[in-house]
């Protein structure tokens, strides 16, 4: 086991993967529910899958539709991420994030977003706000 | 979080399942935002979708026994009565929106589908205490009314309707409506197409935060519903203060509640061109017009009655607006020219609904960024233009 960080549990879960971090905010529904590729042309993971990723953005964005429909595609077929862990959390994502059972987090210590390498394995305990490096 | 005995009753499932989810849903982000209790609201309104997601959740609250406490008004979804008189409908695509309505009906929905409720119909006072979805209208009655609204998804402002209730957070709380960034507008702003501009670019510029404009005067209704249409489409802004015109910014220290803005920009009016540039297809030859994303006021209905009055049209044309808006454009003779010109007036309609996929593959021209925004997920091409010059576009069918 590495090194563990704290956070603060938005949506309950227990789930490893490998970091992703996107500097740009995330519309899920501008996700391909069939293939978890970002479709936006001007964001920062176009053309890269977000499947089973431990996801970590700034925020979300879009309107209060569409995030919680993108996340239902993507859970009905699998390809969503498989947490998340956000800066700054609005309600249309943590109500999508709670209604639809995926494990998000928010105020993850300073650290982790110092130390932690793009795609190094995580294990992210959401009911114990704990985030680890595998 | 404390709650009360009602709200304990009816997490414990004593009304039923449906509100208990609610209830279970409401807890859980209080929970999120270490919220210390709930607070009632006396007025919501559901950005109802009839996607996928909307109808699940909607019809999981019916099986339950859920009706709403505090009805809501609802987004809109598609009207099959006008659409069968434009296209043919796919038969499951009929069949959702009916279940929707029906789902939504037994819930005890106001069946408004109009996403402008701020204008009609569901107008709050100052202070008052809010569940809004729907991404135009939570940044109005935030920042334009001073009333005070999280920026709920559909199911947490449904879930509000239902039980009554919203935990305590975030934008109700007066000390989290500060501004953090100053923007000072020394673009222009000559018509309502800048404010497009303005909020699809503020929120790239300063991010996550509450923006205090200056160097803005007496803006339309129409500017206010562009703007916070787009600062939330763009980006993720629910709400925004206007120095000497919105009512919780007298003065610029009453805006940032006393404290010093964190950042401060400028926007000109290059950036604001440069913003359109990078939004807009090419311009060329165009297959058709469409408007009303948020949907169109009388007066926006009336400008385009005047700019097509004994003309014709090139392409096809189409405002969406609400039902009330529709009628009174039939009796104020707008809708007769708009007709006569080959345009057409849809009521209870919102542009990212399937009853739309006559012109997939085709390229529109329209006024609104969010119009173009979701059609990514559609392969519809938008140039978009300021109203007037689009309309001009729409009778040659090039821009």
């Amino acid at each position: 086991m590495g090194k563990t960080y704290t956070c603060h549990k938005i949506a309950g879960g227990r789930v490893s993967g490998e970091i992703m971090f996107s500097k740009d905010p995330i519309c899920f529904y501008l996700i391909d529910p069939k293939t978890g590729i970002v479709i936006e042309k001007e964001h920062c993971l176009y053309g890269q899958s977000i499947t089973g990723k431990i996801l970590v953005f700034p925020y979300g964005k879009a309107s209060s539709v569409v995030q919680a429909d993108g996340m239902y595609q993507l859970k009905l077929s699998g390809m969503g991420p498989a947490g998340m862990i956000v800066a700054n959390a609005d309600t249309t994502l943590a109500a999508s994030a709670i209604i639809f059972e995926s494990p998000m987090v928010n105020k993850a210590e300073p650290a982790f977003y110092e130390d932690a390498p793009q795609g190094m394995k995580a294990l992210l305990d959401a009911e114990k706000g704990e985030l680890i490096l595998l | 979080m404390k709650f009360t005995a009602e709200e304990q009753a009816m997490l414990a499932g004593d009304y039923g399942t449906g509100t208990q989810l609610a209830m279970k849903v409401l807890a859980a982000i209080g929970e999120a935002y270490d919220a210390p209790y709930m607070v009632p609201v006396t007025r919501t309104h559901v950005a109802l979708s009839n996607q996928e997601a909307d109808l699940w959740f909607a019809e999981k609250l019916v099986a339950g026994g859920a009706t709403c406490k505090i009805r809501p008004t609802v987004n809109p979804s598609f009207s099959w009565d006008n659409f069968h008189e434009i296209t043919t409908l796919e038969p499951e695509d009929e069949a959702i929106v009916k279940r929707t309505h029906a789902a939504y009906t037994k819930l005890g929905a106001i069946m408004t589908y109009n996403c402008t409720p701020y204008l009609e119909r569901n107008v709050p006072r100052f202070g008052e205490i809010l569940s809004f979805s729907e991404s135009s209208a939570t940044p109005f009655v935030n920042s334009v009314y001073g009333a005070r609204s999280n920026r709920e998804s559909a199911q947490s402002a449904l879930c509000s309707a239902i039980t009554g209730v919203t935990p305590y957070y975030g934008f109700l709380l007066k000390e989290n409506r500060a501004g953090n960034v100053l923007v000072h507008v020394d673009a222009a702003m000559q018509d309502d197409f800048d404010y497009q501009m303005l909020g699809y670019l503020v929120p790239r510029k300063i991010g996550f935060a509450v923006p205090v404009f200056e160097g803005i005067t007496n803006p339309s209704k129409e500017a206010l519903m562009n703007l916070g249409a787009q600062l939330n489409t763009g980006g993720n802004i629910a709400l925004y203060h206007i120095v000497g015109f919105t009512p919780e910014a007298s003065t610029r220290e009453e805006a940032f509640q006393g404290k010093t803005p964190a950042q401060q920009v400028h926007i000109t009016q290059a950036e604001l061109t440069a913003m359109r540039e990078e939004l807009s297809a090419p311009g060329g030859k165009i297959d058709f017009a469409l408007y009303g994303c948020p949907h169109f006021t009388i007066d926006q209905v009336a400008a385009v009655a005047g700019l097509v009055k004994n003309k014709k049209l090139a392409v096809p044309l189409f405002i969406m607006t609400s039902s009330l808006t529709r009628t009174l454009a039939q009796k104020m003779g707008y809708m007769d020219i708009i007709t006569r010109a080959g345009g057409t007036i849809v009521e209870d309609t919102c542009m990212d609904q399937p009853c739309w996929k006559f012109l997939y593959g085709k390229k529109g021209i329209t006024d609104s960024p969010k119009c173009a925004y979701y059609t990514k997920r559609r392969d519809m091409q938008f140039v978009i233009a300021p109203l007037a010059d689009s309309v001009q576009a729409a009778l040659k069918g090039v821009y």
